[in-house]
């Protein structure tokens, strides 16, 4: 066990290693991304801009810079931002993270429980109206994209209706930190919450039913029908269960993504400052520093998000466990 | 009479029209008797012990005809009483024991849930009694094997853990759905001997479906020959073997090596395949691939007759 803990966290290292020379090489290929001249302003005299470039170590090789920029993330952590000299990349990306596991988190709890919900009743009531209305709900939900659906949220619960008293309680858009104003956290996010989890219902619930209708042709269901269990039992004690597995893959690798900065729409629309919202930034600046960290965060989280998946796997499948 | 069942027919709905899987079935089943179904694939035989078991979940299917168990009619009966009945008198022992357990629980854990659903035994008290089952069908370990998963055993293991959930409830009726079909010869041997013992205890009627003649004649009391939804021939086992009386039953005992004595070059084969359920021949379902067919055989179907040892097969009724 221990052993393997160890090597998960050795490729951890191995691929946030190769994802950080990659995101570097690249930056330094990209036509107009030479940070000195960004430094230096437009219309920099050739003398300013080598002193720029040496005063910024620019003109060191690459590797020396690539050494020095890491050891600045994971060392002493006062990387600043080429566009902002003052600002340091590591603390603005460690404020991020709760606004956008806030979100992530509270969205996930909604479309787990949910869509949990929605597979089991379409799968148990197949190819009745419930199930098609089900499944068709669950396309629209998948078929909604978030930029527009949160809008047309923010338009009825912001302006057009916030007078009714059905949406009186939903505060203006931002974030409020949980310790400071819990209350408030949790109001701001609902609205969030309930557009990002709407997408992934969707999936989630007919990739569930899907499956459960899958194992529920396999020939254990048979035998368990044979020992005279009742179907409700057959289906929450033997197809769920199995079922569950191409639930959980999916589960990590979207939950992985989300965490690591993909709920960038939902952030925007809801004018939350999370690391989306960061990283998108920090692309439109071309502002390397910025990236790196918040690159190197993401993948972080992505490989943490699929050992506890593989975890998971161990506990639902039996088979997976070498004696 | 532990079981009777009378003209059973089952039939599916498909695209292609409707299909009698069934066409007609009587049998009778005594206490502790062996009864083996033989037949080739798509003969019918383990659909009409499906239709025994209530176990035909296919919203396409109809049945129709009487089963009888210890004189309650089950066709018909609500789901609720049948699922009491399951597993609990009736119980079924599947082809595959490689797919025929939850991969997700220990082989204890399913084997106690059939007791536990029909006894209402506490936990506890059901893990001891499926550690004297497994005792019971010769796991070396019986207290080691509980907590084993399906894929930690052999096949041959699987079946026997089948075969102790089957007997959990001590049913007076078991139905073996080629329960060697898919193991390895001398676990085969091994299964069959664990059925005759356990016959002999338990007092169980049994209910033998499978294609091969040697596990009818090592084991069952009496043997019903199906072919195309309809028993052609019925009889006690030394009757069908000293003397088999339908065409169909004749060639599948030539079809046998001979364990003694000069080996023939090819065995003997029935010339043909079975007929299609959608498109049977005119007349008697053999008649395209019977060597004896004559004038009446396309004219009608045969019947089997009321005796104890019946053929339906018009020469029969000749002679």
């Amino acid at each position: 066990m221990l052993y393997a803990i160890l090597r998960r966290f050795g490729q951890m290292l191995f691929v946030m290693f190769g994802i950080s020379v990659i995101v570097f090489l690249i930056f330094f290929a990209t036509p107009g991304a030479d940070p000195a001249a960004r430094i230096a302003g437009r219309n920099a005299s050739p003398e300013v801009l080598a002193a720029v470039r040496h005063s910024f170590g620019f003109d060191q090789p690459l590797y020396v810079q690539y050494t020095r920029m890491m050891e600045k993330i994971f060392v002493t952590g006062d990387l600043t931002s080429f566009v902002n000299r003052g600002w340091k990349v590591v603390p603005a990306v460690m404020d991020s993270i709760p606004v956008t596991l806030s979100l992530v988190f509270g969205a996930a709890v909604l479309w787990v429980v949910v869509s949990i919900i929605i597979g089991i009743v379409a799968a148990a009531t197949r190819d009745s109206w419930l199930d098609k209305l089900l499944m068709a709900l669950g396309l629209l939900g998948i078929s909604m994209p978030v930029y527009w659906l949160g809008e047309v949220m923010n338009l009825i619960t912001q302006s057009r209706h916030h007078d009714k008293w059905v949406f009186s309680w939903v505060p203006p858009l931002g974030y409020k930190n949980f310790s400071d104003d819990p209350k408030g956290w949790f109001l701001t996010l609902v609205i969030p919450w309930i557009t990002l989890a709407i997408l992934y219902i969707g999936i989630y619930g007919r990739v569930l039913r899907a499956a459960i209708i899958e194992s529920m042709q396999e020939d254990y269901i048979r035998t368990a029908r044979a020992k005279g269990l009742s179907e409700t039992r057959i289906l929450f004690r033997h197809a769920l269960r199995t079922s569950l597995i191409a639930f959980v893959t999916l589960f990590g690798l979207d939950f992985g993504a989300l965490v690591g900065g993909s709920a960038l729409l939902t952030e925007v629309v809801f004018g939350l400052h999370g690391i989306g919202k960061l990283t998108y930034d920090a692309l439109q600046n071309l502002d390397l520093p910025m990236i790196m960290a918040t690159v190197m965060y993401a993948s972080m989280f992505v490989v943490v998000a699929n050992a506890v998946v593989d975890f998971v796997y161990i506990l639902l499948d039996p088979r997976l466990r070498t004696s | 009479m532990i079981l009777s069942v009378r003209d059973l027919k089952v039939s599916f709905r498909t695209h292609d029209g409707p299909v009698r899987a069934i066409d007609g079935v009587s049998f009778d089943l005594e206490e502790s008797e062996i009864l083996g179904v033989v037949g080739e694939s798509g003969s019918g035989k383990t659909v009409s012990l499906l239709a025994v078991m209530g176990l035909i979940t296919d919203p396409n299917a109809t049945i129709e005809g009487s089963i009888r168990y210890k004189g309650r009619e089950l066709v018909g009966l609500p789901p609720r009483e049948l699922r009491r009945l399951r597993g609990n008198e009736i119980a079924m022992i599947f082809q595959d024991p490689m797919t025929a357990l939850t991969p997700v629980y220990t082989i204890g854990w399913q084997i106690a849930e059939q007791i536990r659903v029909h006894r209402g035994v506490s936990k506890a008290k059901a893990m001891e009694r499926v550690e004297e089952l497994l005792a019971e069908v010769n796991f070396p370990n019986p207290h080691e094997a509980m907590s084993r998963y399906p894929h930690q055993l052999s096949g041959g293991m699987r079946q026997r853990a089948v075969i102790a959930m089957a007997l959990s409830c001590d049913p007076a009726l078991l139905v073996a759905d080629e329960p060697t079909t898919a193991l390895d010869v001398t676990v085969q041997a091994g299964i069959l001997d664990l059925v005759r013992r356990l016959r002999a205890k338990h007092r169980s009627a049994v209910v033998l479906i499978t294609h091969d003649m040697g596990v009818v004649s090592e084991l069952a009391d009496r043997v019903m020959v199906m072919y195309a939804g309809r028993v052609v021939e019925r009889g006690t086992r030394t009757e069908l073997f000293s003397d088999p009386r339908h065409p169909y039953t004749s060639a599948l005992l030539g079809s046998i090596p001979p364990l003694t004595g000069q080996k023939p070059r090819r065995l003997p084969a029935i010339p043909g395949s079975p007929p299609s359920l959608l498109r049977l021949p005119q007349g008697c379902a053999f008649g395209p691939r019977c060597p004896v067919r004559y004038g009446p055989c396309e004219a009608g179907k045969p019947g089997l007759g009321k005796d104890a040892h019946a053929a339906a097969c018009f020469r029969v009724a000749q002679a």
